[in-house]
């Protein structure tokens, strides 16, 4: 029997039973909806959340001090014999080939007065390079000044929420505000960045890295945060980077992650939630699977007598096979068409509902769920295909 | 007994059923040869087992013992996909119920066996439309069985079990649902086929369309009682 044929065949069985075939694929299409609105909705917040760290500039490279990698905590007591990174290491960052800035970075939290007005916020110790690192814009007066190690002035730039809670409309430059203990004078504003996964990044003030060791009496860097030039590399970048402070400290006692790395590692959970949610629509897709089993079955025992004539007139075992198998798989596909439409329909019309949900429909999803129809359409019909490749014919003709 | 020459010849034929606990005897030892040609009615009560003699002959039973030949070849031990070839190309069956495929038209009940053989579609539609015309059926192509009256349902079952040119045509009680004019006009279709050399086997009650074969066999309890060839004769 040929493939076009029992196409043929399949489609007229199907369409002879308009209502009940609509109602068996519909709920295949259902199914397949689902699957594709839930993932749909998973990768929009896939997409979103990445696009939130990309934010900073794609290119950084985030260096940290001890050796995470090699285990834990040294035990309490013994003093570590990691180095701590210091102002020198990001100074002998910034000459490397291909990098662009590497901006020392010690944060914490203090008290800001200025203006009579007292506000507790973040503090960020960093240099020149931060803007670079950040990618952030000056919005008005200027950022810190590039200068040597040890010979920081007492500057500060703030970020605009900071600058509105204290200063309001008030043009703040040159004002002098008091952080901790030590008084700096400020000398600009940084542009609205907005909120990074709840964290308010403009309610912050920038003061020289140097001050701000001094201000938490410490010794060491927080981290280092490296940028390079956009398209090398970051491994061979982090190489250099690896090599030269090994260099500088003499063995490997700090922790080197590049942003690409840390995106991976982020892009790979945020997928497996994807999938989740798409394990959910599955469930759906599972019920619908059980429909087409359910009238497949009615089906081959409606046409017993149509079985049995068909081996009377010399179709073979795996003829009769094929052709309910394909009768399933049919049902399955156009269910699943169906579902594709309905899906990207549904995902389309929240997108204009809801413009603050990101929703993202992934082509490769939509075809793996029309693939996914036709195996489901496979499996369900295997059961009622097979029963009905081994009726008797006798008896099969002989039924009423 | 069985020569060369015969088109069927079944020695030492055996059918056993069981039904529960109870072994029912279908057919017992049976020989026969039938030749080329040749227009045999089976007749017995039912339960008698010739209705399992005829779905053995057409490949849809196979016997407990004994051996079938059909064209000298010996089909008792074929593969079920040989069997379907064979069924396919060389048998033909026309039943009490007709057995149309009802969301089928007309022509494509007739095409069904041509399509499951494969056949490619040009010769399809040259053999469809031929077998339409020799059974008058042009005008009912495209309908629906139950848009056919039964003579006409039970003409286009035969030229469906026709149009592959089969060696044999089965026909199990083939007027068993028509009225006694579309039943003799049927007959008489069936009559025609093998006055053109199809050989006809005719499984029936009815004594009057029993008495027009040349070949009577009676069956009981699974055993051929009688086997008279003579031209036709009024029986019981």
């Amino acid at each position: 029997m040929l493939i076009a044929d029992s196409t043929k065949f399949a489609l007229q069985a199907i369409t002879s039973h308009r209502m009940r075939s609509f109602l068996t694929l519909l709920g295949i299409a259902v199914g397949i909806a689902a699957v594709i609105l839930l993932t749909s909705i998973g990768e929009g917040v896939h997409q979103f959340v990445l696009a939130e760290f990309t934010q900073f500039g794609t290119n950084v490279i985030g260096v940290s001090p001890g050796k995470v990698k090699t285990g834990g905590q040294p035990p309490t007591g013994i003093p570590t014999t990691a180095r701590l990174l210091t102002m020198e290491d990001a100074k002998s960052l910034k000459q490397l080939p291909n990098v662009t800035g590497a901006s020392p970075t010690v944060w914490g939290n203090s008290e800001v007065e200025s203006n009579g007005r007292l506000r507790r916020t973040t503090i960020y110790g960093v240099d020149a390079d931060f803007l670079n690192v950040f990618s952030s814009t000056v919005q008005i007066g200027s950022f810190l000044p590039k200068e040597g190690a040890g010979s920081s002035r007492a500057l500060v730039v703030l970020g605009s929420k900071l600058r509105n809670e204290l200063f309001g409309s008030m043009n703040p430059l040159g004002a002098r505000v008091r952080i901790g203990g030590l008084h700096f004078r400020v000398i600009g504003v940084l542009a609205a960045k907005g909120q990074f996964l709840g964290i308010d990044l403009d309610d912050t003030a920038f003061i020289p890295a140097a001050r701000a060791l001094e201000l938490y009496n410490r010794e060491g860097l927080m981290e280092i945060h490296v940028s390079y030039t956009e398209g090398v590399s970051s491994t061979t970048v982090a190489t250099a980077v690896k090599n030269r402070l090994k260099l500088r400290h003499g063995h490997e006692d700090f922790t080197v992650v590049t942003q690409e790395d840390m995106l991976k590692t982020l892009s790979n959970i945020l997928n497996i939630l994807t999938m989740a949610v798409g394990a959910l629509g599955g469930i759906s897709l599972l019920v619908g699977a059980v429909g087409i089993v359910t009238i497949m079955t009615i089906s081959v025992t409606e046409r017993t007598n149509e079985i049995g004539l068909l081996v009377a007139l010399g179709a073979r075992r795996s003829t009769i096979l094929a052709l309910f198998l394909s009768e399933s798989v049919m049902l399955a596909a156009l269910g699943g068409a169906l579902g594709l439409l309905l899906g990207t329909g549904l995902a389309q019309l929240l997108r204009l509902l809801l413009p603050t949900l990101p929703v993202h429909t992934p082509w490769n999803f939509a075809v793996g769920a029309l693939v996914m129809s036709a195996v489901i359409g496979l499996l369900a019909g295997v059961l009622p295909a097979r029963s009905a490749s081994r009726l008797d014919p006798i008896e099969a003709l002989r039924a009423e | 007994m069985a020569d060369s020459k015969s088109l069927i010849a079944l020695k030492g034929i055996e059918r056993t059923f069981y039904l529960g606990d109870s072994q029912v005897h279908a057919l017992r030892n049976v020989n026969l040869d039938i030749n080329p040609g040749e227009y045999i009615a089976v007749m017995g009560p039912s339960g008698s087992g010739k209705s399992t003699l005829l779905n053995l002959i057409g490949l849809l039973d196979r016997p407990d013992v004994g051996t079938y030949q059909l064209e000298g070849r010996d089909v008792t031990t074929l593969a079920p996909d040989e069997q379907a070839k064979v069924r396919s190309e060389r048998i033909g069956f026309i039943f009490q119920s007709f057995h149309l495929v009802p969301r089928l038209s007309a022509a494509a009940n007739i095409e069904l066996p041509l399509i499951l053989a494969g056949m490619s579609v040009d010769e399809r539609t040259k053999r469809v439309a031929q077998a339409l015309k020799e059974y008058g059926l042009m005008d009912r192509a495209q309908h629906r069985p139950n848009e056919l009256s039964g003579g006409q349902r039970q003409r286009v079952a035969i030229a469906r079990a026709t149009v592959q040119r089969p060696a044999v045509l089965l026909a199990d009680e083939p007027t068993g649902n028509l009225d006694r004019v579309t039943g003799e006009e049927v007959v008489r279709l069936l009559e025609a086929l093998n006055a053109q050399g199809m050989t006809l086997i005719v499984v029936t009650h009815d004594h009057a369309l029993g008495a027009r074969a040349h070949r009577q066999i009676r069956m009981e309890d699974g055993i051929v009682l009688s086997d008279i060839t003579q031209m036709p004769e009024q029986a019981g």
